[in-house]
């Protein structure tokens, strides 16, 4: 029904199969705009958020899908800048990734501020001192050159590439790649610090706190390490499924080891960092505001020092020494162990940064504030993961997402 | 012409002696009162409940018969951050300058038209002394005829808090300037919680003016951030260096400890210096 559409020479399920998956997940969609429908119209109080908590759920999936869209301006970077040509064959993944998470992450800022239609004033008024500014403005710009990154790949549609003038402006488009990743890049490279800057420069709350350079906390660069070193480890993952429920190889094993070892070794080093980090803060930065490590980790039904070894330990340490090693990376499922603990890894980072600076305490008569989302904000955080396998299962029906893919399957 | 100098070099700020106050919750009703601050059908729900003055309890944690209570009122510290420069944790964080310190009067503003919900300002601050209007405000019936005309109402998606009654500080300063006056004096200049205390508990002032009852109080000294040099003050998480305009009062050293998280032996050292400073 819709062969036409399918890149030339490759496989794909058929129309009414593709369309019932689809519909499926549109299901979920359709919830998810409901509820976002809700919190529109009747305002935050459809959430479980209250005074002493201010950050959602969502809050916590918006650095998170951010975090691990970091992957595709780190690998962009490493492909155009750096001129790692052997990854050429798995940007194009990267780059839907990103787009869909960026996609994703300004869908839920928007939903997230009690005044949208007021959400211009961070532009228009905006506060140079707030890293929430800096946020939203590199925010948006590194969207925009997601967008254009992702338009010759669009253009590349078998019936869109007949277009002589979209042919021409893709080709066009793919030679100056380069800038708009290098800038890409810069941005993401800034706006990934400057959410880790949001809760660094808080001084007032111990748990979120950190000293730093000049007027970056040092959760500034670990963000933007963080992103660059688990990005990767989230496009694996993602590979891995594709490859998993297409029951096909899409990607050679030369470029799923090299970007594996980049990420490992990035792993290494910003676990390192974090380790550095964590133990000064606890050390130095919390006990001059008053508060020893265990502080943060006792006394309440939820956050124990587990959170801290399972960031630290499981899903940083050892995804680290699988992807450095060569024999570990090589074996297919430590890969895949590895790749999965380490996009949790960052997920729980980003987790711990948004939702457990909101539950510690700071008043010493003051207690832990815990709290269980509402319905609307669960199905507004899912939402965006549901748009996100619509918008990449069409990626891959209808573009050459992959193109080594007719080539591992010529049979 | 006549030259505006109102306001220059001002620092007002709150003492409250918590040994005087005895939680009756007047102050927070003045706050509601004077500043319109709506009622909500369910107000069970504490901490989606809008109270720009909240009174804590507190207690020594001891048993029957040596228990004893302490209440909090606890307003905007209207802190002046490190170095006392106007870098408040709120001020430096929100993303359109919709909070905003002002440096004529030391007091932490809130424009209500500016702010679009983010929501980063209540992340910064310690004391959750700010709140989100989570619904549409609503009065019971007829009860919107005594709103004050001196106070916008908020609306839904917004962040608000205690602004030291400023409308009650702009109407002072307009009834000077008519009276060809340069300064307001002290009492012409007062917060609702502060007229409302039957107990005398809350005072109210300039602290940098030495004639005015808080400096005398807290006696803050200009060259450690305000600390008060007096020794049985002291400000809510003094250490973070928020800088607060809020100082507290209290002879017992339970609630004295409780106004910072002092790890172990800080207390005695800091109990020390105010036994000292009592001899």
């Amino acid at each position: 029904m819709d062969s036409a559409l399918i890149p030339e020479g490759a496989k794909r399920c058929p129309f009414p199969v593709f369309a019932a998956g689809i519909a499926i997940v549109g299901v979920v969609v359709l919830w998810g705009v409901y509820a976002m429908g809700l919190c529109w119209l009747k305002g935050l109080n459809q959430t479980n958020m209250n005074d002493y908590y201010g950050f959602a759920l969502w809050i916590w999936a918006d650095l998170a899908v951010i975090a691990i869209g970091g992957g595709a301006f780190f690998t962009g970077l490493l492909r155009y800048v750096f001129g790692i040509d052997e990854l050429k064959n798995i940007i194009n993944l990267t780059v839907v990734i990103g787009f869909i998470c960026y996609s994703s992450a300004l869908l839920i800022l928007a939903i997230d501020i009690g005044q949208p239609l007021r959400g211009w004033f961070i532009f228009w008024h905006a506060n140079v001192h707030s890293m929430l500014t800096e946020v939203a403005f590199c925010l948006s710009l590194y969207f925009s050159v997601l967008t254009i990154e992702f338009i010759p790949l669009i253009l590349e549609n078998r019936q869109v590439d007949k277009v002589p003038f979209f042919h021409n402006l893709g080709h066009n488009m793919h030679g100056v790649m380069a800038i708009f990743a290098a800038t890409g890049a810069f941005l993401s490279c800034f706006h990934q610090g400057s959410l880790g800057g949001v809760a660094g420069v808080m001084y007032a709350r111990p748990f979120a706190y950190r000293e730093g350079l000049l007027v970056w906390p040092w959760t500034f660069f670990l963000f933007t390490w963080s992103a660059a070193a688990y990005g990767p480890c989230f496009t694996l993952t993602v590979l891995k499924m594709f490859e998993g429920i297409t029951k096909k190889k899409l990607v050679k094993d030369n470029v799923v080891h090299l970007l594996a070892k980049i990420s490992g070794w990035m792993i290494f080093t910003y676990i390192i960092a974090k380790i550095i980090d964590t133990i000064y803060w606890a050390t130095v930065t919390a006990p001059s505001q008053g508060f020893k490590l265990m502080d943060f980790y006792s006394d309440n039904a939820f956050y124990g020092i587990w959170i801290l070894i399972l960031e630290i330990v499981i899903c940083g340490i050892v995804p680290a020494i699988i992807l450095t090693k060569k024999s570990f990376r090589e074996n297919s499922r430590l890969l895949l162990i590895a790749v999965v603990l380490g996009t949790l890894g960052v997920c729980l980072n980003r987790w711990v940064m948004v939702l457990q600076i909101m539950a510690v305490p700071v008043m010493s008569f003051d207690t832990w504030a815990l709290y269980f989302p509402s319905w609307q904000e669960i199905a507004t955080t899912v939402l965006p993961v549901a748009y996100g396998i619509i918008l990449i299962a069409l990626a891959y029906r209808y573009l050459p997402v992959f193109p080594q893919e007719k080539e591992l399957n010529a049979d | 012409m006549k030259q505006d100098n109102h306001g220059k070099n001002h620092k007002y700020g709150m003492v409250i002696d918590l040994d005087k106050c005895t939680g009756c919750g007047s102050c927070m009703v003045a706050c509601m009162s004077e500043n319109n601050v709506p009622f909500k059908e369910d107000e069970t729900r504490k901490k989606d409940s809008i109270t720009w003055m909240r009174v804590y309890k507190l207690t020594n944690g001891k048993p029957f018969p040596e228990t004893e209570i302490c209440y909090m009122p606890r307003p905007c510290m209207h802190c002046g951050g490190k170095g006392d420069h106007g870098h408040s944790p709120c001020v430096s964080v929100c993303p359109a300058v919709a909070t905003d310190y002002d440096h004529s009067t030391g007091i932490v503003s809130q424009i209500y038209t500016r702010c679009f919900g983010c929501r980063y300002c209540m992340g910064a601050c310690p004391y959750h002394v700010r709140y989100f209007n989570w619904w549409d405000p609503k009065w019971p019936e007829g009860m919107e005829n005594y709103l004050s005309p001196d106070v916008s109402p908020r609306m839904r998606g917004v962040v608000e808090k205690c602004s030291f009654c400023f409308h009650r500080y702009q109407q002072a300063k307009d009834r000077a300037y008519v009276e060809e006056r340069e300064e307001i004096e002290e009492q012409e200049y007062q917060t609702a919680c502060t007229q409302a205390c039957p107990a005398g508990a809350i005072t109210f002032g300039d602290l940098n003016n030495p004639d005015h009852a808080v400096h005398q109080m807290v006696k803050p000294d200009p060259h450690a951030c305000g600390k008060p040099r007096n020794p049985k003050a002291f400000r809510l998480l003094e250490r973070l260096e928020t800088n607060p305009k809020v100082y507290y009062i209290s002879e017992r050293d339970w609630v004295r400890k409780a106004g910072d998280n002092y790890l172990e032996g800080e207390w005695e050292k800091v109990k020390n210096n105010h036994d000292k400073g009592h001899e």
